[in-house]
């Protein structure tokens, strides 16, 4: 029982920090949201830098393979910064699909293009009817001579519209495969569309869509697939808990600076009160990020299930409680778009409503409730 | 970070295991399986002796005074390892509670004459902290002692005293002075219950059971002696001592017993024809307590491993006691709702209603306590707010 950091996890946790302390303060952020394409280019090449984009790369591959504690912790600050670019999107998630799923050949086409920025790759997976189970898409994969024919919507694809290549799931007789589709491939329409917490996303329509034999990875990847959305969704509770703490450290220091009938509110117990339940959750959520991290890579689906629906469930639970009650403890200014707590309130909403929300996943774990 | 027990924990584990395998006495197993409480008298000292011979009689204690030298890490397995075995919780009263103040701030004679008692359950202890008008603001208690030569005499009521009706000794709080702030004029007794004077008349609580007691004193005559450290500074210990021994003040052992019997009622429990596990509504109210418990148990391991790397138990145990009892209640309210109006039986006579009948209604009034005592959920509340928050 260990709850250190080792040196290595602790300087990734700081270069983060510190960057993003520097480079992306709420007015530097704010301009990247209010411009066109909602994100910086520059900032990403930085990130790449700083070898962030190769954390969840392992070392055979050209890699930090810092592993799902380092990546834990760079989330935390991404969260925290409430980062724009695709750092969960490409460089963990549709980094770990190429990394589980693809040949030699495909991972070193494209991996160190991923880490040094170059290029961005996202994971088109999930469809409008989508819960949390794998197999229930409807995109289609249809032999042509070497290649496929790919048909099929996908819903809400974050990053997709900065993304060079998506990386498409297609059900096919084989069950669920994987393609490496460049944006630009004929019969690919990418509608564009901000989200609510200020990122840029696609919904996707695939028209018989015409890919090669090389862009397929590995075959039935359903087991595989299953393991890289898992670890995402570790990453993404990460994400989501720096934004838990950055929401909470503002409410508390609003409440110290903010005076009514002559006192700070944060003199009023039913604030204290309030306060204090909201740390016990924000607690609560960090107990449950290591749970998911440790857990997130683990071959037995069930405990890894387990530990990551978990953790979507609690950190889902305190995402709303504390944001919901963020934007009422700082009043007025809480419903304003000038301060952090709106920003990260409407982060907090995402993370409860992407890949699977809090009640998909409760339902998941109560699938697995047994008497012994 | 690995938030799995290492190996040589591991192996602690079993052994604690192993012991309560061999050791706890059946009959007092099934006591507490059952919540049959009729044996207290007997089954606590007698588990106490038990635990003692193997040298485990008190877990976070230093060696110097008799303890097995554990880490707070193996003090949480051996909690849990208890709970679950269903064995008898410690009395906290002498163990947890008046041997850290006397090993801190006892005299050398009073260290080696209670301690060893303690350790070996000679003695019962009790606690005299609450009065009628003192809850939380116990600073403000009025139980007067008077000192007259070598003797204090005290005079007072205490209230919610605990298991006081089978206490040898009580450690109390009483007023010496009143002149200046409430907090300097307390000090720390220890008070033999035999002493002419004290009566003690139980109170009868929700759940039917004499748990607690009001305790009187008129005139009782307590050598100086029998003071912990100086006169007027006993509200220092007595704050120390609410600092202390708080590691497992979530009881997350308890908590994982009590799931472990929930789930064992839902799934033998049939409700419009199939297991009430399978019916979603209720399941899914299990595995939302279940998470918290999870989370929970993290939490408190976390706070043990921040204490082992530097500083003292902090004002985080006031989160593992405000989580820990909300579970626990929380737990005890999904096994009546389980029961359905079965639950409601109280008594009848003669018959055999099964184990959960009316333990498990019993033990949902009894524990509503928990989020009122060693400081009310309310109070820990404020302490997060200017200790941690600093508000």
């Amino acid at each position: 029982m260990d709850f250190s950091f080792n040196d290595e996890q602790q300087m990734l946790l700081d270069t983060t920090q510190r960057f993003l302390a520097s480079a992306y303060g709420f007015e530097q952020r704010h301009k990247l949201l209010e411009s066109e394409a909602g994100w910086s280019r520059e900032i990403w090449s930085q990130l790449a830098e700083l070898g962030l984009l190769a954390v969840d790369i392992p070392e055979v591959d050209g890699g930090i393979g810092a592993g799902p504690v380092g990546v834990m912790l760079v989330a935390q600050a991404t969260g925290h910064g409430l980062l724009l670019e695709p750092f969960l999107s490409s460089a963990i998630i549709a980094t770990d699909a190429i990394v589980r799923c693809g040949s030699d050949a495909q991972r070193a086409r494209w991996l160190p293009a991923l880490a040094s920025g170059e290029r961005i790759a996202v994971l088109a997976h999930e469809e409008a009817q989508s819960g949390i189970a794998i197999d229930t898409i409807t995109t289609r994969a249809t032999r042509s001579g070497e290649g496929w024919i790919l048909s099929g919507a996908k819903s809400v694809v974050y990053h997709a519209p900065m993304a060079d290549m998506l990386l498409v799931t297609a059900r096919d007789d084989q069950g669920i495969g994987l393609f490496a589709v460049p944006g630009d491939t004929q019969g690919l329409t990418r509608h564009p569309l901000r989200t609510v917490d200020g990122q840029r996303a696609a919904d996707i329509e695939l028209e018989n869509v015409e890919v090669g034999a090389d862009a397929r990875l590995g075959a039935d990847v359903t087991a595989a697939l299953a393991e890289v959305i898992d670890n995402g969704i570790a990453a993404l509770c990460a994400d989501a808990f720096g934004a838990l703490e950055r929401i909470l450290k503002a409410t508390i220091e609003y409440s110290r600076s903010r005076k009514q009938f002559g006192v700070p509110i944060g003199s009023f117990q039913a604030l204290q009160h309030r306060m204090a339940d909201m740390l016990i959750q924000l607690e609560q959520a960090r107990s449950m990020v290591y749970l998911a991290t440790s857990h997130c890579r683990d071959a037995d689906p069930v405990a890894r299930r387990a530990a990551v629906s978990g953790a979507k469930v609690l950190i889902g639970k305190a995402a709303r409680f504390i944001g919901q009650q963020a934007v009422q403890l700082h009043g007025g200014m809480g419903m304003t778009d000038e301060l952090d707590v709106s920003h990260c309130f409407k982060r907090l909403l995402a993370f409860e409503l992407r890949f699977g929300s809090t009640d998909a996943h409760l339902a998941d774990c109560r699938q697995r409730l047994r008497a012994a | 970070m690995d938030l799995a027990f290492n190996q040589a924990e591991l192996d602690f584990r079993d052994e604690v295991r192993a012991f309560l395998r061999d050791k706890l006495p059946a009959d007092m197993r099934r006591r507490v399986h059952l919540g049959d409480h009729s044996h207290f008298r007997e089954d606590i000292p007698r588990w106490q002796k038990i635990l003692n011979e193997r040298g485990w009689g008190a877990p976070a204690w230093p060696v110097e005074f008799g303890g097995p030298d554990w880490s707070k890490t193996q003090q949480f397995i051996f909690e849990i390892e208890c709970a679950l075995a269903d064995a008898p919780a410690q009395l906290a009263f002498g163990v947890k509670m008046v041997a850290p103040v006397l090993m801190r701030f006892g005299s050398p004679e009073q260290q080696q004459y209670f301690l060893p008692r303690i350790l070996a359950a000679e003695d019962w202890w009790c606690q005299g902290y609450s009065e009628p008008g003192s809850g939380s603001d116990l600073a403000s208690l009025k139980t007067k002692a008077e000192l007259d030569g070598d003797h204090y005499v005290v005079n007072g009521q205490k209230v919610w005293n605990t298991l006081g009706q089978f206490a040898d000794w009580i450690f109390c709080l009483v007023r010496t002075d009143s002149s200046g702030k409430p907090q300097r004029g307390i000090s720390f007794l220890l008070i033999d219950m035999k002493t002419p004077g004290i009566s003690v008349r139980p109170t009868r609580l929700l759940d039917g059971s004499y748990e607690v007691n009001e305790i009187w004193f008129d005139n009782v005559r307590v050598p100086v002696a029998n003071r912990v450290g100086d006169e007027n500074a006993g509200w220092t210990y007595a704050k120390y001592l609410l600092g202390h021994e708080r590691t497992n003040i979530a009881g997350i052992g308890a908590c994982q017993r009590e799931l472990r019997r929930l789930k064992q009622m839902a799934a033998g429990i049939e409700r419009d024809g199939r297991p009430l596990l399978e019916e979603a509504v209720f399941a899914t109210r299990i595995v939302e307590v279940e998470l918290e418990l999870k989370a929970l148990e993290i939490t408190n391991l976390r706070v043990i491993f921040a204490e082992a790397q530097n500083h003292a138990p902090g004002p985080e145990a006031s989160i593992l006691k405000i989580r820990g009892t909300e579970i626990m209640q929380r737990i005890t309210e999904l096994q009546v709702e389980a029961l359905g109006a079965r639950a409601l039986i109280a008594e009848s006579p003669g018959r055999d209603l099964g184990e959960d009948l009316p333990r498990a209604v019993e033990a949902y009034l009894n524990q509503r306590k928990l989020t009122i005592f060693g400081g009310s959920n309310e109070i820990q509340r404020n302490i997060i707010a200017q200790m941690i928050l600093q508000l």
